[in-house]
């Protein structure tokens, strides 16, 4: 496992780097939009990850529930976390893109730009309760807000449903129609995000590893008292190496 | 199926008498939405014509305000002596404890309605145009959204550093769709221009949803330590 982190990450870069030679030299210029679409490279990308990386987080906060695995819970605060730097980076290059297009920065009534809003909204809290919430049962609470936040998702969809929408519709199974080269390049900038946050992921992942051990360790040290504490620091050393 | 009934009732005429004595929770959201409804008039000063379309958002921003005040009182009374404790190692089902506050948080919330939205209406010179009574539904599924989820985080936020903050934190973002639901049914029923049905139906969904959601895990938040 410890081989294939470097491996991933060089294949990551070279990926991520051909991606981008794709979407700014290869790619096609849009012929309505011209050369301002292409930033529809990080932005469905980085949605699409952010979503799965929330649906990640829904599922593995179900099963913390159920079986009350530590690693689950862990998966479901890295994916959170995770999801919502992607999700940020959707909420970013949105206005950048709908200012020239569109003439306007943001459409407060349209249904993906406000439920994306609104899921970012939902995960942050969830973020802020880990913070905020003494160690003990911060577990339990997380996995139950992440049931609640996953729950209020498609309400909020179906609750701004009713107002017309203005984004562009789904490039794929949505009825819009994409030049297959473009599609091309989307779907291998795509490959290289989730490369991209998977790796970020498995760090993260690893830290939460680490820090959880220091601090059972640290408990176990100050239960033990000092004369034997460097005994019960054992544990330390297995992730060190 | 009994017990929980009989448990819920214990509990809600305990806390409505307490309240009865106290008024605390009633008092600080009556003058705090006062407050609100004030300040707000202040700051907009608007037309009989304009006020019908920013009354529901005026209205349910100062109930939604006004309820934290209240539910984040909740849980804080069953902290002293321990009281929570000795609930938990009791044999009575969680769920009873969570009906009993979540139908007096509705009930205290709904005293606060029916006292407060006269003055709105004084206040912003309101006339309704759509179906009036349609508000009701409105009012009563929009209420027991807020609260609710309200009860079920506030037991949440028990658990935290600075809890009274984090109640908001928690609340607003999963409350979303229903705020959304609240004040654009309010504002389509005051401007008569297009029907509340839909936005009566999303209430009803979102109260479903999350009532079953609250009581299916609310044994597990009690529990948790």
């Amino acid at each position: 496992m410890k081989r294939l982190f470097p491996i991933l990450s060089v294949v990551t870069a070279v990926l991520l780097a051909y991606a981008l030679y794709l979407a700014l030299v290869v790619a096609p210029t849009d012929a309505q939009q011209g050369d301002v679409y292409r930033i529809i490279y990080y932005h469905v990308p980085s949605a699409w990850t952010a979503f799965l990386l929330f649906l990640i987080n829904f599922v593995s906060s179900i099963v913390y529930l159920i079986r009350r695995n530590p690693k689950a819970d862990m998966l479901a605060l890295v994916c959170a976390e995770v999801g919502v730097v992607f999700c940020t980076v959707v909420l970013v290059t949105g206005p950048i893109w709908a200012r020239p297009v569109w003439g306007i920065w943001w459409a407060p009534g349209d249904i993906r730009l406000t439920s994306t809003l609104v899921m970012w909204l939902i995960y942050v809290s969830y973020l802020v309760l880990r913070r905020f919430s003494t160690s003990a049962q911060t577990q339990i609470l997380a996995a139950a807000l992440a049931v609640f936040g996953a729950l209020d998702v498609p309400l909020v969809y179906f609750s701004i449903w009713f107002f017309r929408t203005q984004h562009p519709q789904p490039v794929i199974g949505g009825g819009g129609s994409m030049d297959p080269r473009m599609l091309h390049v989307l779907l291998i900038n795509w490959l290289a995000f989730l490369c991209f946050a998977f790796l970020v992921c498995w760090s993260r992942f690893r830290l939460e590893l680490l820090h959880r051990e220091v601090e059972e360790a640290h408990a176990m040290q100050s239960l033990a008292g000092d004369g034997v504490g460097a005994r019960a620091s054992v544990p330390l050393s297995r992730s060190q190496k | 199926m009994n017990s929980l009934w009989t448990l819920t009732l214990a509990t809600l005429k305990k806390d409505i008498r307490l309240e009865w004595r106290s008024k605390d929770a009633l008092n600080s959201m009556l003058f705090f939405s006062l407050l609100v409804v004030v300040i707000f008039a202040f700051a907009f000063d608007p037309l009989a014509e304009e006020s019908r379309h920013i009354a529901g958002g005026l209205i349910w921003v100062a109930f939604l305000f006004a309820a934290v005040v209240a539910l984040n009182q909740t849980w804080a009374r069953e902290l002293r002596n321990q009281v929570l404790d000795a609930y938990r190692v009791s044999p009575a089902p969680a769920n009873a404890l969570f009906l009993a506050k979540a139908l007096g948080n509705f009930l205290f919330v709904s005293v606060l309605e029916a006292l407060m939205t006269p003055l709105f209406v004084v206040f912003y010179n309101l006339h309704v145009l759509g179906p009036a009574w349609q508000l009701i539904p409105i009012a009563i599924l929009g209420t027991w959204a807020l609260v609710v989820n309200g009860t079920f985080f506030a037991a949440m936020s028990l658990r935290t550093r600075s809890r009274e903050i984090m109640l908001p934190l928690l609340l607003f973002p999963i409350s979303i769709p229903a705020v959304l639901g609240m004040v654009a049914g309010t504002t389509a029923v005051l401007t008569g221009d297009n029907p509340a049905h839909f936005y009566i139906v999303l209430l009803l969904t979102y109260d479903v949803v999350f009532t079953t959601a609250c009581l299916g895990l609310f044994e597990t938040i009690l529990h948790a330590e």
